[in-house]
């Protein structure tokens, strides 16, 4: 049922709208990417750029009823999941194949549940453990995986004995319990503190090796992204602007968006008095300009940049950016 | 010095509880520092290090246990009545949530003028006068004074809570986190009007922040903190580049740079922040420290001079061991510092 070459999620041209009473609008708004198995990609963007909606449209988690896919296609290992029932989706896919990792592990734990109740609770709900003490085994497999230590004994814990850094770990081995082919981590170190952030990338990186998982990672921390991701997609107003191999995004960003954002921040180590600072906001997604998303608060703004959405240009190094001025320098059009 | 703090020391009582002792969490242990007009103080630490009890402190919202807040020489930490409100009108505070530190109910020019009503009972047009001032500051139109906050982003929403914290013309600023709640194209806009508005007035500023990269970027001194107490402070440029303390150097090392040729952040110290609580005896940072020794879990470290204006607290520099690692000499294979 699966085809063995197909990357392990491949997303075309995803558009999902949020049908509301002041209109229609796309949060996700024609996103094509792919992650192959052990690799890592990063999306990046702002608050509201529709990276966590790409997110949960993949798992098809959509806001009831105003959400819904209107086109594009979400395949995991071959299989389109945008033509899957909801019954098939919940039973085979989510939390199965396909897992999440969420931002704060505070509510993605529940309290009143011992630890070892909830990483063991999609290997039951899936069925791939059918007796108590075979549970009980994967789960401890799982929270051993996530470094753990003494795993067994931890099973009977309730989250609360647990530390902020040791609770992203268990729900992260409640994400891999039925070693998914993808994961899919929204903000997975935004909360944590640094030193414990370090012990977390080190960990995704690990579990990657281990078990070959693709990871499609969410943060808005372009430091985060350049130390974990093999490939890099930056979002904004509902689009990816410039995606390609990390080393091309963040040594030569080609779309004025990355560029702004690489340069606003501070980094360590570099003496520079100003920052670049951005104007504007981004655009209303109920009021958006016929042409490029970006052009109102771009740098670089052209004539054409107002007239026509700019398609996507594929350049030497391997990288893709929603550019006009790539249009220059661009292998062909992708 | 316009603003300084003497050895402070914050605890608060907690528990007693049906199944619980009584408690004291000691919250900031002898924290000094000071900061002059036109410069920025930065404090940079983990999650429940004290910072923020610090700011509230300086602010005189928190009473201290211990020690004293001294303003222009003068010990304030027991003012009250009038001369605490002329404290308060020259030391005035930005706070990280621009959504929920503006009051969704107030039109942004009774926003900002609210402190110049609270303080300075002026007349009305006065105070229109400077709310005018102060937007114009802070880069918003006169017209903003008559919307409401719903109506403005967040970055905008910080600017209105940067102009009212200078509609009285303060001497000091105290900034908790004042971008972590931004987003990242909006920080940089912030931290420019805030580096600006120093300039014209010469402010002092204390800042509260975790991100390093913005505290190196943003200030003059920096001091840092762990469960409580201060373990390395002085210019900025010296932490930075010379970092003394194995937990500067391992806060150092953990920060990830948007640079994918850049090492990866290196995972140099074990375990997850004490608690403050029963805060580890000796060094408080030893059961983490990957350099921990002899005297480490007995002896509180030494106030050593480590140069340039830099001071530390560890057991590594009183006994004149070998100086830990610089930045750019990692301290585990490319684990610290920048490339050369």
């Amino acid at each position: 049922m699966t085809d063995a070459d197909a990357p392990a999620l491949a997303v075309e041209d995803l558009v999902m709208e949020l049908h509301l009473r002041r209109g229609v609008l796309r949060p996700v708004d024609g996103v094509s990417f792919e992650v192959g198995a052990g690799e890592t990609l990063g999306i990046v963007g702002e608050s509201g750029s529709g990276k966590s909606m790409t997110c949960l449209s993949i798992l098809r988690l959509l806001p009831k009823p105003a959400g819904r896919i209107a086109r594009g296609s979400v395949r995991v290992g071959g299989v389109d999941l945008t033509q899957l029932s909801e019954r098939e989706l919940a039973r085979d896919w989510r939390g199965r194949r396909l897992s999440m990792v969420t931002q704060d592990p505070m509510t993605s734990l529940n309290p009143v549940f011992t630890i070892g109740d909830q990483v063991g609770s999609p290997l039951r709900h899936h069925r791939i453990t059918r007796t108590l003490r075979e549970t009980r085994a994967r789960a401890a497999a799982a929270l051993g995986r996530v470094r753990i230590p003494s795993p067994e004994r931890r099973l009977d814990e309730y989250p609360h004995q647990f530390s902020g850094g040791m609770r992203q770990r268990a729900v992260s081995a409640m994400a891999i319990a039925c070693e998914p082919q993808v994961m899919i981590a929204d903000e997975p170190t935004s909360n944590l503190d640094v030193t414990i952030q370090v012990k977390m990338i080190e960990l995704y990186r690990e579990i990657q090796k281990e078990t070959g998982v693709a990871i499609v990672l969410i943060t808005h921390d372009m430091g985060v992204a350049a130390s974990i991701c093999d490939r890099v997609a930056v979002m904004y107003a509902g689009r990816i602007v410039e995606q390609g191999p990390s080393r091309a995004i963040f040594r030569r960003p080609a779309h004025p968006y990355t560029q702004a954002l690489l340069d606003s921040i501070p980094r360590l180590g570099a003496r520079r008095k100003r920052l670049f600072a951005l104007g504007g906001q981004p655009p209303d997604l109920l009021d958006l300009p016929r042409g490029c998303r970006f052009a109102a608060r771009c740098p670089k703004r052209m004539a054409r940049c107002d007239e026509a959405y700019p398609p996507e240009f594929k350049l030497p190094d391997g990288h893709v950016s929603a550019c006009w001025l790539s249009e220059s320098e661009a292998v062909h059009a992708a | 010095m316009l603003l300084e703090a003497r050895h402070l020391v914050k605890r608060f009582d907690v528990g007693g509880g049906l199944f619980r002792r009584a408690g004291q969490v000691h919250a900031v242990e002898d924290v000094s520092f000071g900061i002059e007009p036109g410069r920025t103080f930065a404090l940079v630490g983990e999650s429940g290090c004290g910072k923020t009890t610090v700011a509230k402190l300086m602010l005189l919202l928190e009473r201290p246990t211990a020690g004293e807040v001294v303003y222009r020489g003068r010990a304030v930490s027991g003012l009250s009545g009038g001369a605490l409100t002329e404290f308060r009108s020259e030391v005035q505070a930005v706070f990280q949530d621009p959504y929920s530190s503006l009051n969704p109910r107030l039109r942004v020019g009774r926003i900002v003028s609210e402190p110049l009503l609270v303080h300075n009972r002026m007349s009305g047009a006065e105070a229109r006068k400077r709310v005018d001032e102060a937007l114009e500051v802070v880069g918003l139109p006169r017209a903003a004074a008559k919307l409401y906050p719903h109506e403005f982003s967040g970055g905008q929403r910080q600017r209105i809570a940067i102009a009212r914290a200078l509609a009285l013309r303060p001497k000091a600023l105290v900034l908790d986190e004042p971008t972590s709640a931004l987003d990242v194209s909006i920080r940089a806009q912030i931290l420019n009007l805030l580096s600006d508005i120093q300039e014209e007035f010469g402010l002092a500023y204390l800042i509260i922040a975790h991100d390093l990269a913005l505290v190196e970027h943003f200030s003059h001194e920096t001091g840092v903190m762990y469960l409580g107490a201060l373990v390395e402070w002085g210019p900025t440029q010296t932490v930075f580049d010379r970092p003394r303390h194995p937990y500067t150097q391992a806060l150092l090392a953990s920060a990830p740079h948007p640079d994918p040729d850049h090492p990866p952040p290196g995972d140099v110290i074990r375990g997850e922040i004490g608690s403050a609580l029963s805060p580890p005896a000796g060094c408080r940072f030893h059961p983490r420290c990957p350099h921990a020794f002899a005297p480490c879990d007995r002896a509180e470290p030494a106030t050593t001079d480590t140069g340039q204006g830099a001071w530390a607290r560890c057991h590594l520099l009183d006994a004149g061991a070998p100086a830990p690692v610089r930045r750019g000499e990692p301290a585990r294979a490319g684990a610290a510092g920048r490339p050369a």
